[in-house]
């Protein structure tokens, strides 16, 4: 998110610096699939969202080569295991359609040509051509290393201590944990702290309830191409919108360039937990088999974990703090954040330069929380 | 208060040993001694680990503490206390309310696939061992570069020569032993390059003095070699291989201070094997499963940080042998007979006798400053990164080449070895990291002009599945405490 | 020193190893002379036994139709039918 930040606004010609507590991409970013999903999204501004970054992260494939972001084009399919089920996506995908979303509904015979590996006990599904990935970390490295072309300065291994505030209150820089570089002013400060931008947004006494929703991937032992699309059950985009805090699990399973196919994804609210749950583990490798039977058979390599940070209302925060001026927000995208990235970038970016940003920030505004507690 | 062991479930029990070489069967067979309910959980088919490798029917003629290791076996098979789960490969140690569930995929006579096993203890003694070190070099790729552990468990494991013509390379004191059993089984050693200088028993007299046997052992060692007319160089190293398919020869070169190839110190030698290794690195895993603290030893290695007790930070893990740093046999038989002795007296056991305590712990001691004098003499410095060139595979499962990591420092920003991982992949093939981590963590620490640290290891090291287990495998779970 | 024990064959690539009871498929092919049963994924190099203990990896053959084995620990069993591993070993399952 940092990076996308830093990209777009370095292109638009601001002068950036790039403050990253620990190694560049090692937060979420790190334990994330690298999606840009429209498919899992309901009419909404969080869709607009989607198929405006799902636009710009074409781009941004084409001007930093594809290659060097593992950017794949490779669709999504959404397959559903039971008439009820295939009715729900129906419902879904033509409320997606007047949006601007490409979705087709699908029979058996086309999903299985689609995914030849896929369970035949499959009634049919959806399939999305809009959807892509990236691998998130070479995305965020190649997006800061253009960034840096650009003019920008990058300060890893260097955590925010406090914020620099004018007479008036406003913000005009941060404070660090590094003898290296001390204070570090700027004119804006963008608050792209992922899952800790909570904790960043009160040490900037503009709060804004960011919270952690733990989930892990599976990664299994390097395979030929065995999965083409993203593909994921019916069930996955309930799961998404849901505000249950226990645990659950419904499959995503995708190939990647490197042979490996990733499952994800669980989710649950359980704070900074880093311990590994087997019983989580062992609800995805059965339910990733349920959905690809050949997968019993191959060996699971790692797994690994990270934290979603989700708003109370699952929508991001975006755009200027009226409580802190000077102080901008980029947090809060949940499982979406490699996904929304572009977009987010690009319309802070589009603030910043004074120009009218291409959707309405007012759903994503930074104090639309206190506002919903009386 | 005492609970009965008729009152306990009989699934759950006190002690489970992870590993079955010196120091895991050392500590079985005290705590089971002591009245604990033991289970030795070992991957091998046989005990005895790397160290005691040996064949069924073997008679230990290429074997050093052979009557050592026949009483432990002894007392494996024989105490009612104490079971022994051969075949079984460890991918994961679960805490939980009651202590601890090992699982593991037990391979056997009925199956080669791996059945799902789980074992649960209320407490576990971490005694996974080390296996070799390695550099890369150009060529290290080519079928007939071993490492020189390899050749060993091929020749005390399987009977069998890994080659005719072998060059023997690396530093520390096991390229001895792997030489002397080439040449005593009929091979031709081309030579042993030592990379290092190894002067530490004139600067450690009181540590080399306390282990006389030790050095005894490798006197032998260089007499078996003399005889044999085996050159042994110092400040020499194997900086490639060559072959295509098989190895047909290698460069051996001079090294300075720094292993720094010197000028005009370079020439060919004929060989169809070459036997390679540069120390030991600890088997982790588990400890950093668990999350206990870990360390950087005088070696290099990431450990687990043990007290004197063998306790790890992780309440009921214990640690001992190699994986809270490498010493070697005798070390890890005294720290397992400790882990043991302190497993089961936390566990109800009776109290220990407190003159063989403060025995062991005298043992230990002297063995411990003699692991340190021999980390001294024998260090790793890092101008082996010069034999590498731009397309020399580091990452031997992914094929990442140094160049790769390089680019991924020098173009992509990369701080850490971790992050060196994520952007060009190596360390993230079937090894999981454990062949290229060091060597990855040595390239990108000095590409940043700065010394690995613990953290870095850590990145290349941390696997919460330890071994491949099938989805299947895993989706279906298991719990085997009674069979 | 040590007594061998009983000897058998298996078939590597269609050709007879001979081997011993409780030997690796890997040391049966060394012994008999081979150095590699594998070929990469990425750039299709030969590779055989590095680690010779499980560690490594680099040793992996298919053994009746099942790919993946680490042939150092694998034990060798009469009438095996061993092959060259190609790849991920998963041919099969390519779509």
């Amino acid at each position: 998110m940092g990076a996308a930040c830093a990209y777009y606004c370095a292109t638009a010609g601001l002068r950036v610096s790039v403050v990253e507590r620990g190694a560049i991409g090692s937060g979420t970013t790190s334990a994330c699939e690298g999606n840009i999903l429209v498919s899992d999204k309901e009419p909404g501004p969080e869709l607009d969202l989607a198929l405006l970054s799902s636009r710009l992260w074409r781009r941004i494939g084409e001007e930093l080569v594809r290659s060097t972001i593992e950017y794949e084009a490779k669709g999504g399919v959404v397959v559903a295991g039971s008439p009820d089920s295939a009715d729900g996506l129906r419902h879904l995908t033509a409320g997606q359609r007047t949006t601007g979303v490409d979705a087709v509904d699908i029979g058996p015979d086309e999903l299985f040509e689609l995914e030849p590996n896929v369970t035949r006990q499959a009634v049919g599904g959806a399939f999305y051509a809009q959807d892509a990935q990236v691998q998130p970390v070479l995305a965020t490295a190649q997006l800061l290393r253009r960034a840096r072309m650009l003019g920008a300065t990058v300060h890893p291994g260097t955590g925010v201590t406090g914020f620099v505030r004018d007479g008036q209150g406003a913000v005009t820089g941060v404070r660090t944990d590094s003898a290296d570089t001390p204070v570090l002013y700027a004119q804006w400060v963008i608050n792209a702290a992922g899952t800790w931008a909570g904790q960043l947004s009160e040490l900037a006494g503009a709060p804004v309830p960011v919270l952690p929703r733990k989930g892990f991937i599976l990664v299994t032992e390097p395979l030929p191409r065995v999965v083409r699309h993203k593909v994921y059950t019916a069930e996955y985009v309930a799961n998404v919108a849901s505000s249950d805090a226990g645990l659950e699990t419904s499959v995503v399973v995708e190939g990647t360039r490197a042979g490996t196919v990733l499952i994800g994804a669980s989710r649950e609210r359980v704070g900074f937990d880093r311990s590994i749950s087997l019983p989580v583990l062992r609800k995805l490798a059965a339910q990733a088999i349920g959905v690809f039977p050949f997968l019993a058979d191959v060996s699971l390599l790692r797994t690994y974990l990270g934290f979603r940070p989700y708003c109370p209302d699952h929508l991001p925060v975006i755009g200027p703090d009226p409580r802190a001026p000077g102080l901008l927000h980029a947090c809060g995208h949940e499982g979406a954040g490699i996904g929304l990235a572009g977009a987010t970038g690009h319309l802070l970016a589009q603030h910043l330069s004074g120009e009218k940003p291409d959707l309405d920030l007012t759903p994503f505004r930074p104090d639309r929380f206190e506002e919903a507690t009386p | 208060m005492t609970t009965s062991r008729a009152e306990r479930p009989a699934a759950l029990y006190d002690i489970a040993v992870l590993g079955g070489g010196p120091a895991g069967l050392s500590a079985a067979v005290a705590a089971a001694a002591q009245g604990s309910r033991t289970v030795l959980i070992d991957a091998g088919p046989r005990p005895g680990g790397q160290y005691w490798r040996h064949r069924d029917g073997d008679d230990g003629a290429l074997h050093h503490g052979w009557s050592q290791f026949r009483r432990l076996r002894q007392e494996l098979a024989a105490h009612p206390l104490l079971d022994h789960r051969a075949g079984h490969s460890i991918w994961h140690v679960e805490r939980t309310d009651e202590g601890f569930t090992t699982h593991t995929t037990h391979t056997g006579h009925t199956s080669r696939d791996g059945i799902p096993r789980a074992l649960r203890s209320r407490t576990v003694i971490v005694a996974t061992g080390a296996y070799d070190r390695q550099l890369p070099f150009p060529g290290w790729t080519i079928p007939g570069v071993f490492t020189a552990g390899a050749v060993q468990a091929l020749l005390k494991g399987q009977g069998v020569l890994a080659g005719k013509r072998i060059a023997v390379a690396g530093t520390g004191p096991f390229l001895l032993p792997v030489a002397a059993g080439l040449v005593g089984a009929g091979a031709t050693v081309v030579g042993v390059f030592e990379a290092g200088l190894p002067t530490a028993f004139g600067r450690h007299p009181v540590a080399a003095l306390r282990n006389l046997p030790k050095l005894a052992e490798g006197a032998g060692y260089l007499r078996t070699l003399l005889k044999h007319r085996v050159p042994y160089r110092t400040r020499t190293a194997v900086i490639a291989a060559h072959g295509t398919d098989t190895v047909t020869g290698v460069t051996v070169a001079r090294l300075d201070d720094q292993w720094r190839i010197v000028a005009g110190g370079t020439r060919e030698i004929d060989c169809d094997t070459v036997a390679v290794g540069y120390g030991f690195t600890p088997q982790t895993e588990i400890p950093l499963q668990l999350g206990c603290e870990m360390m950087l030893d005088a070696d290099g290695s990431l450990i687990a940080r043990v007290d004197s007790r063998q306790r790890s930070t992780v309440d009921g893990v214990y640690v001992a042998g190699e994986a809270c740093g490498v010493g070697g046999a005798q070390l890890s038989l005294i720290e397992g007979e400790l882990a043991g002795l302190h497993a089961a007296y936390a566990s109800n056991g009776p109290s220990v006798d407190r003159g063989r305590l403060a025995r062991l712990v005298r043992q230990r001691a002297a063995q411990r400053a003699f692991a340190a004098a021999m980390h001294q003499a024998y260090p790793v410095p890092d101008g082996w990164q010069t034999w590498l060139e731009k397309d020399t595979t580091v990452c031997r499962c992914e094929e990442v080449s140094a160049g790769a990591i390089r680019e991924a420092v020098d173009d992509l920003g990369a701080t850490d070895p971790r992050a060196v991982k994520l952007y060009a992949r190596p360390g993230m093939g079937l090894c999981q990291g454990r062949v290229c981590g060091y060597a990855t963590t040595c390239l990108v620490a000095r590409a940043n002009h700065r010394q690995p640290t613990a953290d870095d290891l850590r990145g290349m090291a941390a696997r919460p599945v330890a071994q491949p287990v099938t989805l299947g495998a895993l989706a279906a779970g298991a719990d085997d405490n009674g069979s | 020193m040590t007594t061998p024990p009983p000897g058998f064959t298996f078939t590597f690539d269609g050709e007879p190893v001979p081997a011993r009871s409780g030997q690796s498929v890997a040391a049966a092919l060394i012994a008999s002379g081979r150095r590699s049963w594998r070929h990469t994924r990425t750039e299709g190099r030969p590779r055989g036994v590095f680690c010779g203990i499980g560690v490594c990896f680099d040793c992996l053959v298919t053994v009746n139709g099942r790919p993946n084995h680490r042939a150092c620990l694998v034990e060798a069993r009469p009438g095996d039918t061993v092959s060259t591993q190609e790849g991920a070993g998963h041919d099969d399952l390519a779509c």
